[in-house]
Formats: C-alpha cells, sequence, structure tokens
C-alpha cells in the first residue's frame, strides 16, 4: 500500500501549460501516473501531448474525474490556484511553487482547515510525492525510486529526499510513499500527518524522517512518535552547524531565539526512541540494517 | 528585509500608528535641522539593524542645537557592534510615563498568528519571556478571521496595560495588525510602545521585517531595499541569482538544494573542518549557474578547499559534470576542487571528469569522503 496517493489517483496538472507544468506533468505521466487533465484559464479546449486542457478545476473534475492536483503556477496565482481545487472538491493537492508570501499560505491553509477539511494539501514550496511504482506527483525522478516497501519516507528537503530514496534503492530496500512536505513556514501537510498515515499502511515498515532548522515540526513529531507510532524511525535533522539568524535556503529552514535549533530536535527525536543519525549517509545506513533485521 | 527603526517608523505612518515626530538625517547639519524642526528636547538615534545601540552611546539627548550637532558628530560614523552608523533618526524627545511591548508575527507550531502585548516593555522581551512569561499575553489569531476589538481589549486588559492607556493601545493594535497583514510583513514590533506624561500611546521604535517573497505586490519597497547592506560576496550571489550566505570557515560549499547545501556543512563540521559559506545552486547546476558560483566562492580568500556536492535527480549527472568543465575553462579557480556528484548517470559523469582528475581536481563517491579530502587539503596547506 502506500500513503495518499496510489495507481488509482487521477491527477490534473494547474499550469499545465506553463514551461514547469508541461516539463514535469508530463514526466510524471511517463512514471505511469494518470494525468488526466490540465487547467490554465483562457486555454480550454486545447491538449497539451494529448492530455486535455480546461479553464477551471471544475470543469477538468467533472469531465476527467480528477482526484489530485497538481499546481506548479506563479507565486501570485498559487493561493487561488489551491483554493480553486479545494472548491471543485479535489481531495489532494501537491503545491511545488516556491516563494509563496507567508500570508497568502497562512491564510490558504486556515482556510483550508476550516472550509475544507476534505483535502489534503501538501507543500508548497515541495517536491511533491512518489509512491514508487504508482505514483509520482511533483519534481521527483522516478529512477531512483524502487517500488514494493517497506520503508516510508517523509522530509522537508528535496535533494535530501532523492539522496535518502538513493541510499535505499541502492541497498535493494524499496519504498512504499516517499512525501516532501517542503521547506516553508506553513506546511499545509506535516510530519504527523504522515506518520499517522504510514502508521495505518501495513506495507509500511519502518520510517526514515529527514528534518532541518527552523520551526517546531520535528519536536511535534518526536511527542507523537513516543505516543502514537509503532514502527521504527531513524531521522537525519540538516542545518547542525546553521547559524542562527540566517535563512538556509528554505524560508522555513531559520533558527530564530533558542528555537528550531538543531540539537532541540535531535535531542527530542532521540528522546522518543528514534535513531538518530549524524547525517544522511548514516541515516540511510541505519535504515539498512533495521529492515535486514526485520528480515 | 529587515526595516531600519526610521524605515520601520515611515511603515508605521502608512497605518496610522503614531509615532514622535521626527526625521532621518545622513549628515550633522541635516540632524541638527531635524532637531529644530522636532523641537528640543530632541533624541538623536544611531540606524543600525543592531540590539544594544543605547548602551553603545548610539542614543543621546540633546536641549539645544550645540548639543544636537556634537550628538550627531560622535554618532554619525560610529561603530556599533560592526555595523557603521550612516543615518541617525531625530525625533522629539518623549516624556514617558510607561512602557508597554507589543508585535505580532506567525506562530509556525500553531499555524496561525501570534499576538503579543505586555506591560513590561522597554527591555528584552525575550528576557521577560525567560524570567516572567505570565507578563506576557499572548493570542492566537486566525488569518481568515482576523482581529475583533473586543479581543483585543481583553488582550489588553489582561496584559495589566494601565486604564488610561487601554483605549490607545488597543487603537495601536488594530492599526498594527492591518500593517502587520496588509503590509506583508514577518514580524512587527514596538518596544517600547509608551503613554507619555500628556496621554497619549505612540511607538517609540520600530522593529519591521518584511516578507520578501511579497514584494511583488510592494513597489513601495524599492526604496528600503536599496539600504539593505550586504557583504561584497553576498551582493555579488544575489546578483547571480544564488542562494548563499557566507561563514567564516575555509571550505567553499556548493550543493544543489538547500538541505544538500545545509547537509555538507554538518558533515564538513563533522569531519573537523569548517565551511566558508552556504551555496544552495537550485535545480538547475548549469555551467552557466556553476561559473557563477565558482566566480563568488573564488572572491573569499578563507577559501582553501572548494567541495562541490550534487544530487542529480532530473538534472542528470553528466551534464553538470560537463557543466563544471567549462564552469572551470571560464573560472580560475584558486583553490583546489573537490567533486562529489551522485545520483542519475554518476557513473558517466565520474568517466567525464576522470581524464580531468589532478591534485586539483579530486573526484570522490560519497559526501563523508569528499568531505574528508576537502577538509585534508584544508589541514595540508596549512602544514605548508
Amino acid at each position: 500500500m502506500s500513503i495518499f496517493v496510489d495507481e488509482t489517483t487521477r491527477v490534473v496538472v494547474q499550469g499545465l501549460t506553463g514551461g514547469q507544468g508541461r516539463f514535469h506533468g508530463l514526466r510524471n505521466r511517463d512514471y505511469g501516473t494518470k494525468v488526466v487533465a490540465g487547467v490554465t484559464p483562457g486555454k480550454g479546449g486545447t491538449d497539451v501531448d494529448g492530455i486535455p486542457v480546461f479553464d477551471t478545476v471544475e470543469e477538468a473534475v467533472a469531465v476527467t474525474g480528477a482526484t489530485a492536483s497538481f499546481v506548479s503556477v506563479p507565486p501570485r496565482f498559487a493561493g487561488d490556484a489551491v483554493l480553486e481545487a479545494a472548491k471543485a472538491g479535489v481531495s489532494f493537492v501537491v503545491c511545488i511553487t516556491e516563494f509563496i508570501p507567508a500570508k497568502d499560505e497562512a491564510y490558504f491553509f486556515n482556510l483550508l482547515r476550516d472550509e475544507y477539511p476534505g483535502t489534503r494539501l501538501l507543500g508548497p514550496n515541495c517536491p511533491g510525492i512518489i509512491s514508487p511504482g504508482k505514483c509520482n506527483i511533483g519534481i521527483t525522478s522516478g529512477d531512483i525510486a524502487l517500488p514494493g516497501g517497506p520503508v516510508g519516507i517523509v522530509s522537508r528537503s528535496g535533494t535530501l529526499t532523492y539522496q535518502a530514496i538513493h541510499e535505499l534503492s541502492q541497498q535493494g530496500v524499496g519504498q512504499t510513499t516517499c512525501v516532501g512536505i517542503g521547506g516553508d513556514p506553513v506546511p499545509g501537510t506535516s510530519f504527523i500527518d504522515c506518520l499517522a498515515a504510514f502508521e495505518a499502511d501495513p506495507e509500511t515498515k519502518a520510517v526514515l524522517m529527514i528534518g532541518e532548522i527552523g520551526g517546531a515540526d520535528e519536536e511535534k513529531a518526536a511527542a507523537f512518535i513516543a505516543e502514537h507510532f509503532s514502527k521504527p524511525v531513524v531521522a537525519y535533522i540538516a542545518g547542525q552547524t546553521a547559524p542562527p539568524g540566517k535563512k538556509m535556503g528554505h524560508a522555513g529552514a531559520i533558527i530564530s531565539g533558542s528555537q528550531g535549533t538543531a540539537k532541540a530536535k535531535m535531542d527530542a527525536l532521540a528522546e522518543a526512541g528514534v535513531i538518530v543519525a549524524p547525517n544522511p549517509t548514516a541515516a540511510g545506513e541505519a535504515m539498512v540494517e533495521i529492515i535486514h533485521k526485520l528480515g | 528585509m529587515d526595516l531600519f527603526e526610521y524605515q520601520g517608523k515611515q511603515f508605521f505612518a502608512r497605518y496610522g500608528i503614531p509615532t514622535s515626530p521626527g526625521g532621518v538625517a545622513e549628515t550633522v547639519e541635516e540632524s541638527v535641522r531635524q532637531a529644530v524642526a522636532a523641537e528640543f528636547p530632541a533624541v538623536i538615534k544611531a540606524q543600525v539593524q543592531v540590539g544594544g545601540r543605547g548602551k553603545a552611546g548610539g542614543i543621546k539627548i540633546a536641549g539645544n542645537e550645540e548639543e544636537a550637532r556634537a550628538h550627531a558628530q560622535a554618532i554619525l560614523g560610529m561603530d556599533i557592534k560592526g555595523h557603521l552608523v550612516k543615518r541617525v533618526w531625530v525625533e522629539h524627545a518623549s516624556d514617558i510615563a510607561k512602557e508597554y511591548y507589543a508585535s505580532y508575527t506567525l506562530d509556525r507550531s500553531a499555524k496561525l498568528y501570534l499576538l503579543m502585548l505586555s506591560a513590561k516593555g522597554g527591555v528584552d522581551i525575550e528576557e521577560v519571556a525567560a524570567t516572567d512569561p505570565g507578563a506576557i499575553v499572548r493570542r492566537h489569531i486566525d488569518p481568515v478571521e482576523g482581529v475583533d476589538r473586543e479581543m483585543l481589549e481583553e488582550a489588553v486588559e489582561s496584559a495589566g496595560i494601565d486604564p488610561e492607556a487601554r483605549q490607545g493601545v488597543a487603537d495601536v493594535l488594530e492599526a498594527l495588525y492591518r500593517a502587520f497583514v496588509e503590509g506583508d510583513a514577518d514580524l512587527v514590533e514596538i518596544n517600547p510602545l509608551i503613554l507619555n506624561t500628556a496621554g497619549k500611546v505612540h511607538a517609540l521604535d520600530a522593529k519591521v521585517t518584511l516578507d520578501d517573497n511579497a514584494a511583488f505586490r510592494h513597489p513601495e519597497w524599492a526604496e528600503w531595499a536599496k539600504t539593505v547592506e550586504y557583504d561584497g560576496r553576498e551582493r555579488l550571489a544575489k546578483e547571480r541569482g544564488l542562494n548563499y550566505i557566507g561563514l567564516s570557515g575555509s571550505v567553499g560549499i556548493i550543493a544543489n538544494g538547500a538541505g544538500l547545501a545545509m547537509s555538507t556543512l554538518d558533515v564538513v563540521n563533522q569531519v573537523g573542518g569548517s565551511a566558508a559559506n552556504f551555496l544552495d545552486l537550485g535545480g538547475g547546476a548549469s555551467a552557466d549557474t556553476m561559473a557563477a558560483a565558482l566566480e563568488v566562492i573564488n572572491t573569499d580568500e578563507n577559501v582553501e578547499a572548494v567541495l562541490v556536492n550534487i544530487f542529480g535527480g532530473i538534472v542528470r549527472c553528466d551534464e553538470v559534470a560537463k557543466g563544471i568543465l567549462e564552469a572551470l575553462n571560464r573560472v580560475e579557480l584558486r583553490a583546489p576542487m573537490v567533486i562529489r556528484l551522485d545520483g542519475t548517470n554518476a557513473d558517466l559523469a565520474r568517466e567525464i571528469l576522470a581524464p580531468h582528475v589532478s591534485p586539483r581536481l579530486v573526484v570522490e563517491g560519497t559526501m563523508l569522503a569528499a568531505a574528508r579530502r576537502a577538509v585534508e587539503i584544508v589541514n595540508e596547506n596549512k602544514g605548508a
């Protein structure tokens, strides 16, 4: 099994006619994802390499039965795009757009939480989600992932997710689902959401978690793991040597005051029984060892 | 973008938050004119983005023109914790009866906005939070719902704001919320928010951080962006579209992706080295981007080894390898380079690099090995 997406997921790409949307949308289709529609206002009736384009998400859903959306539009339109998908009844929205104003993010996160509880948002500013062999929405290179599980991956960083997938695949350890939750201050889907889903997924036997400095999501995940998570978890936190007050690339990766340091996160996770690795390679090795022990 | 106090007060003025009459000055004579206009006694405040400027002698009260001249002379050009004072803010000195604290920010943990209000203003709020947490009233605000007067008045009362100041503080909180939201600020903070002896509430300081991602809807920010102080290298990197942060170590870091770049810093540290910078190429890693990155790192004289750490996903490693070679043709790199490429087509990339391998261009298979090699190069240099 996988979490959030599977082989039945039908995807509409918002921004399919744009450079990024087209590039990644077609790659996702090549991977085997059911990319059934595109949406670009004013371009309804056209198509992108055989994928029909609609003016609105509502039409796309009505005609193609899309269940998930892949939002790849510029920052100033991203909020409206996410809300449009939610209003059209799309249950899973992946937003890869970077540089969205924090106010917009906070606003649409809370609007979704209050008014559209049936819609899960992944991102913004995330690499997307891949359930190897079944569905790939976003910018992850499908080639590096290995189908069949048993490891679930959840990460705040794109390239570190790829690194983690790669290390496991090379050792013959597959993945159930790899979720990139993104590096922004208000992620739609949190570590806890993913951990809860992995807990409920019988095929996921262990979880590799990659956090980074800033915010308190890793600490909250640690508390959740201690209380509600029964499977082995290996974690790596990036930014152990980052100075306070400097944004390390991601808008969310900033140590402010005494909050959000790597050490605080690592200590909290270790206390919750998580195996905390000093670097991504060590994390991969620790996970491979766990899987081999599980047999 | 962090605003200087005077910019923060300009920002506040747009949203009707009261401040003392005053103006900004870059020269001694201008400072005197501003002081005369604000009426004596006037306070002359160094404009630097660092705490503790008062203790450092960067804030002085002048009772007349001569004193204003003397103080401006002393403060302009002063060095406060490594920050050069280029401007002063001059305003009418307030008769302070009470000092409060007010701020709005995003509470990432709750994913809601957070109002913090305290009757204990004028001091370091982190210290108040540590020693007397009960003195700070915290109220979460749903961004969809916003604030209402009733909630603000309740917060004002709970914070123990003096009765004669309550109306004025609630007014400021209402305006400050608008400034926070409509102004696209990550942080708006007034410390101190004062009640003066005439019974008026107004902002004596302004700390504002704007959300750079929202710049597209605020053309008025352009003027403030001009005064942002980067060091030379940070400016160069920004011009080249690179995500760069200068640090003080000796291993220059180039990686694709923020997480991988941070991780590279960690690993260098774990093998006994220290990073000279954080540099995220972004997704592309083309020859142009790579050349730009090398150019930036080349200007850092502390760099004794350059560590290139790339994970190829959609960007194939063989393309990156070609990009590196092309970049090296364009930029004459001072320090030796250690390259680690992993992911899609990594084998092909190593083949491409193989004929060029030398003591100045080393290829390693793993992040850890590459970091070790880079640190060895630094240590060999020190030994020589």
